[in-house]
């Protein structure tokens, strides 16, 4: 067995938020990721919840029965993309409410990932490996906090991507048009139904591997409690972001790292209010957004055509 | 089985049924069937496959649906609001259910009184209750002693540990959990008196993604035996393995998790005081008002050793469960101070296992690193 | 097929009257598409549809036990769902009933605490008032901070909600414990005397009767009153509104208060007529519930009514099908998402017949083709 003789006092709290950041922020980070995708286009996806808890059940069967956890990856984001399809297919419909619909899509994606993931809760499945950046440290504690799963990574190189592809290409530049005005991606000659369900079934892809990362690495285990809100968490932290990938990125580790903080205060021994500290992400989320919020401006950044914040 | 098939066949050749017809007829005909057993109605509070708790419960109820002359419904995920009062209703207005088994303490106060009040021939079973003469006679609450079993668990982590910290995760700080924290940690320092528990409470039953940070969190603090009390200990089982150090399970047999660090766990067999339930029901006997057991009556039992205990935890362990298979081992023996300083239980008294005042119990033991 | 029903119906039924019915038509004839797939569903997974029909209808209004099972299952839906509906008609989108509905509750076991010795229906009344006050005090923030900071209001609904949930479980856990809930922590219980009691000769109590009533009040004021008018306004088009004089910032935090009073009063009346107490218990996932029964009624305060009973309904019938045919709890999830699924993609067809209708002119002409275009 390791030895862990050397509790590390104080540091546990700081190692335990950078470890926390790194670990509890992939799902939102892809989560966030992928709906910034979609919201970028012009649609809002609450459904993410459900294509999560879909995507968790799926990856764990799937590497179960595959034996090979990164075949369970794939297999999660193709149910997501397939939720994606779901739901860009319907919204596209006239009158329909896109909102509405995600709600019920995330209801019935949880519904079914409950009924068909029964006989999942009881065997093991093989979990991702994670790449031991902390190989430098003789201390546990850090190169536990610094085991970073490859999904992490693929994370944060797709926030860099998505950052400069928005911006520089013209597939960026497509996504933001037909977003932020119909008329003009019509006059443009940009196919606006088309272009939208491609980043709804993206942004289902990219939540089906988060639920893969919760289910097939951390906490890497399924049942029926796994999500506690993370999809619909994710889908705020885009707006939080006021949809800028990168910003996506600071807002997944602020919430993950933020999370962490609760635990590792008590096992310092500080439990009184632990209600209170779990609630800390929440509070902070909130706080920072008030502050960086100013009245009379419109939310820069914000897709025209998003029915959540048409004035 | 055979009942049905002869409905069906009837209704086939009498009305050249449709397939609507037969499926009417073996549904009626599977209701008929019900009307000469004994209708026993279980209620889970989460998911009947959780790994641990609930589980635990709806093992128990297969054993009663095998016993001769009994039906058994269930129904899972039912909340602790009105929906259960409902349910318990249903299973009596419905399916003329006359035994209930309420798995989840926040049944008792106000459903299961209202409803043993409403209906006074059902009898209500609930588990982990204080049923007192002020409730209602068809009423009844059963546990188990299961601190006997986090007691051995306590004495064989001290065995294994090297830190001598151990870290438990649980759920909420009610008297239950409070009682299994301190017998495991009273056991622990039967053998090393300078053991230290670190408790962290996630706050509500399944929460995997705390439950995972707390196990990290604890184990970066030194603690090298985890334990828990919370719905489904899956996560920290596994958790505990993946970081390499030893593990106590709880609820269920968890070894399967964890190989290498599964030390020993408590575990549940309500199937004995169900059992014990349903005969009463069965034979006419008055209502079990309350049921209580430990290791001697079989109402709980313990994971088999794993293969990092060393053999003087064994021996010593078994020596003590020996002892409390005879009832002549008292776990809460004062002097007991709380981790505030504050004298418990006083020098010379103790307080036996059936001693109603640990069911309210509201410290924790010296040794243990926490605050309620 | 639609054309040919459309075409059949003009024969038969007044232009009029299949307008105005289609606002019921359409969701009714998209329930039976959800049952239908709902039934395919049931068939992939080996049991007989028939059988889950049956007992789906006996569970929800086969008996007079099942009704009531189902209206009391309803009741607290109403009041969210209003919580959701009430600042919809500005405009807004609040998901945070829940932590609304949590915090009425703390509120209202704390003013029966402070009202003890009073007689009951002072102390019932303290506590619905003291309930729908946090509650409008909860939400009426996530309307002040969109206006006044520039927040959306969406996600600070969603963090208030997760907060306030936080608060009640400290708060009942630990400075307002009462230390006899042993296992169950929970404040003060309220005494017997004060709970609100069931209606007359029914087991459904009146907290039903409230949430019908708020619907109708609210229903009401939207349609019948200028106040409703000026709200529908502000929702429809701020930047007209102000200019015509109407002080928009206070229409909206208005009408997000009122949302969250209605929440608020759930929670009171959660603790007030069915536990006695506040503790966790009360979040239940009524808020969540009630965001999807508002959608579902198009936000109409009348509608919700209806649609909370027919959510009241597959809840109280879930039962049945968990007892008698062993199918897991998620299968009434699996329905729910159906039936929403496909009454919210119904929505699609409504206007249609109209659309239609009204150019009855030679299919080639521009107008015609302008009409019956789809985005």
């Amino acid at each position: 067995m390791t030895d862990v003789s050397g509790g590390i006092g104080w540091w546990g709290v700081p190692l335990a938020v950078l470890g926390g950041a790194i670990r509890v922020s992939t799902p939102f980070l892809l989560v966030s990721l992928g709906e910034c995708i979609t919201e970028k286009s012009g649609r809002i996806n609450l459904g993410l919840e459900g294509v999560l808890i879909m995507g968790a059940m799926a990856g764990y069967g799937a590497s179960l029965y595959s034996g090979s956890p990164w075949i369970g990856v794939v297999a999660a984001g193709l149910v997501g993309s397939m939720f994606g399809l779901l739901h860009g297919l319907l919204c596209s419909l006239r009158r329909v409410n896109d909102i509405a619909i995600g709600i019920s899509i995330m209801m019935l994606g949880t519904g079914l990932a409950f009924f068909l993931g029964k006989p999942l809760v009881q065997p093991q499945a093989p979990m991702l490996p994670s790449i031991p950046f902390g190989f430098w440290s003789d201390s546990p504690q850090i190169q536990s906090a610094l085991q970073i799963n490859p999904l992490f990574l693929i994370g944060v190189a797709l926030a860099v991507i998505l950052h400069f592809a928005f911006r520089h290409t013209r597939w960026g530049l497509q996504l933001r048009i037909v977003g932020d005005s119909e008329d003009a991606a019509r006059a443009l000659g940009f196919s606006v139904i088309p272009t939208r369900i491609m980043a709804t079934v993206t942004g289902g892809f990219l939540a089906g591997v988060g639920g893969a990362f919760l289910s097939l690495y951390y906490p890497g285990s399924w049942n029926e409690g796994l999500s506690s809100g993370q999809g619909i968490i994710a889908v705020a932290l885009v707006i939080f972001a006021r949809w800028e990938p990168m910003r996506c990125l600071w807002a997944s580790l602020l919430f993950g790292g933020a999370g962490a903080l609760g635990p590792a205060l008590q096992a310092m021994g500080i439990t009184s209010g632990y209600y209170l500290l779990n609630a800390a992400p929440y509070v902070l989320t909130l706080g920072i957004l008030i502050a960086t919020c100013a009245p009379n401006r419109k939310i820069s950044g914000a897709p025209g055509e998003l029915s959540l914040v048409r004035q | 089985m055979s009942k049905i098939d002869l409905n069906r066949r009837k209704a086939l050749l009498t009305l050249g049924g449709t397939a609507a017809a037969a499926t009417m007829m073996s549904f009626t005909g599977r209701f008929a069937l019900a009307a000469d057993n004994l209708t026993v109605g279980v209620i889970y509070v989460g998911p009947r496959n959780d790994f641990g708790y609930n589980q635990s419960q709806a093992q128990a109820a297969m054993a009663v649906k095998k016993m001769p002359g009994i039906k058994m419904i269930d129904e899972e995920k039912v909340p602790e609001t009105i929906a259960v009062q409902k349910t318990m209703e249903a299973m009596i207005e419905q399916d003329g259910a006359k035994l209930i088994f309420a798995t989840s303490f926040g049944y008792f106060n106000p459903y299961v009184l209202k409803m043993a009040e409403k209906y006074p021939q059902v009898r209500f079973a609930h588990c982990g209750g204080m049923w007192t003469d002020k409730d209602p006679k068809n009423a009844g609450s059963f546990f188990g002693y299961i601190d006997e079993c986090e007691y051995l668990s306590g004495v064989v982590a001290a065995h294994a540990s090297k830190t001598k910290k151990a870290g438990f995760i649980a759920a909420k700080p009610i008297p239950q959990v409070l009682r299994n924290i301190n017998s495991f940690t009273l056991g622990a320092q039967s053998v090393d008196p300078t053991f230290t528990t670190h408790v962290i409470f996630t706050g509500d039953w399944s929460m995997p993604v705390k439950e995972a940070e707390a196990a990290n969190g604890l184990i970066d603090q030194g603690c090298d035996v985890l334990t828990c009390h919370v719905d489904g200990p899956k996560v920290i089982v596994e958790t505990a393995e993946k970081r390499g150090v030893y593990s106590c399970g709880y609820h269920a047999d968890q070894a399967a998790l964890a190989p290498k660090g599964y030390l020993t766990g408590a575990e549940w067999q309500w199937a004995t005081p169900y059992k014990m339930l349903v005969e009463a029901a069965q034979t006419g006997k008055p209502m079990i008002n309350f049921l209580r057991g430990g290791l001697k009556e079989g109402f709980v039992k313990m994971s088999p050793y794993g293969s990092a205990v060393p053999a003087k935890g064994k021996q010593m362990a078994d020596s003590i469960k020996a002892k409390m298979m005879k009832g002549e081992f008292t776990i809460f023996k004062g002097p007991i101070k709380d981790n505030t300083g504050k004298v418990v239980i006083a020098a010379g008294t103790s307080q036996e296992q059936q001693d109603v005042a640990l069911e309210q119990m509201n410290y924790l033991v010296a040794g243990v690193v926490g605050k309620i | 097929m639609l054309i040919l029903n459309e075409a059949i119906m003009a024969k038969i039924l007044p232009n009029r009257f299949i307008v105005s019915m289609e606002g019921i038509l359409i969701p009714l004839g998209a329930l039976l598409v959800a049952m239908l797939l709902f039934a395919v569903f049931v068939f992939s997974v080996g049991q007989s549809p028939l059988e889950v029909f049956y007992l789906l209808y006996k569970g929800a209004f086969g008996s007079s036990f099942s009704w009531q099972n189902t209206l009391l299952r309803a009741s607290p839906l109403i009041l969210t769902g209003l919580a959701v509906a009430i600042p919809a008609q500005a405009g807004m989108v609040i998901i945070g009933g829940e932590g609304a509905l949590a915090l009425g509750a703390l509120l209202a076991a704390v003013a029966a605490i402070a009202l003890a010795g009073f007689p009951p229906l002072i102390v019932q009344a303290g506590m619905l008032i003291a309930g729908a006050l946090i509650g409008a005090f909860w939400i009426g923030l996530s309307g002040w901070l969109r206006n006044y900071r520039g927040v959306n209001e969406t996600i600070s609904s969603l963090l208030l909600s997760y907060i306030g949930i936080a608060l009640l479980n400290h708060f009942v856990e630990g400075p307002l414990k009462d230390p006899a809930s042993l296992n169950k922590p929970s404040t003060q219980p309220i005494g017997d005397a004060n709970m609100i009691g069931n209606l007359p000769g029914l087991d459904v109590h009146y907290g039903l009767v409230i949430g019908a009533a708020c619907a109708l009040i609210a229903w009401f004021v939207l349609k019948f009153t200028t106040t409703g008018f000026a709200l529908k306004l502000v929702g429809g088009n701020p930047r007209a509104s102000q200019m015509a004089g109407l002080r928009v910032n206070l229409w909206i935090v208005g009408a997000a208060a009122a949302g969250g009073a209605a929440a608020g009063l759930a929670g009171a009346i959660e603790v007030a007529a069915v536990q006695g107490a506040a503790n966790s218990a009360v979040v239940a996932g009524y808020g969540y519930a009630g965001i999807l029964v508002a959608f579902l009624a198009r936000q109409n305060p009348l509608a919700i009514i209806p649609v909370a009973i027919l959510i009241g309904g597959i809840n109280a019938s879930g039962g049945m099908l968990q007892r008698r045919l062993d199918m897991p709890d998620a299968s009434v999830l699996v329905l729910q998402g159906i039936v929403f699924v496909v009454i919210l993609t119904s929505d699609t067809l409504m206007g249609r017949y109209r659309a239609r209708k009204q150019l009855a002119v030679p299919a080639t002409s521009k107008v015609a083709m302008a009409g019956g275009a789809t985005t």
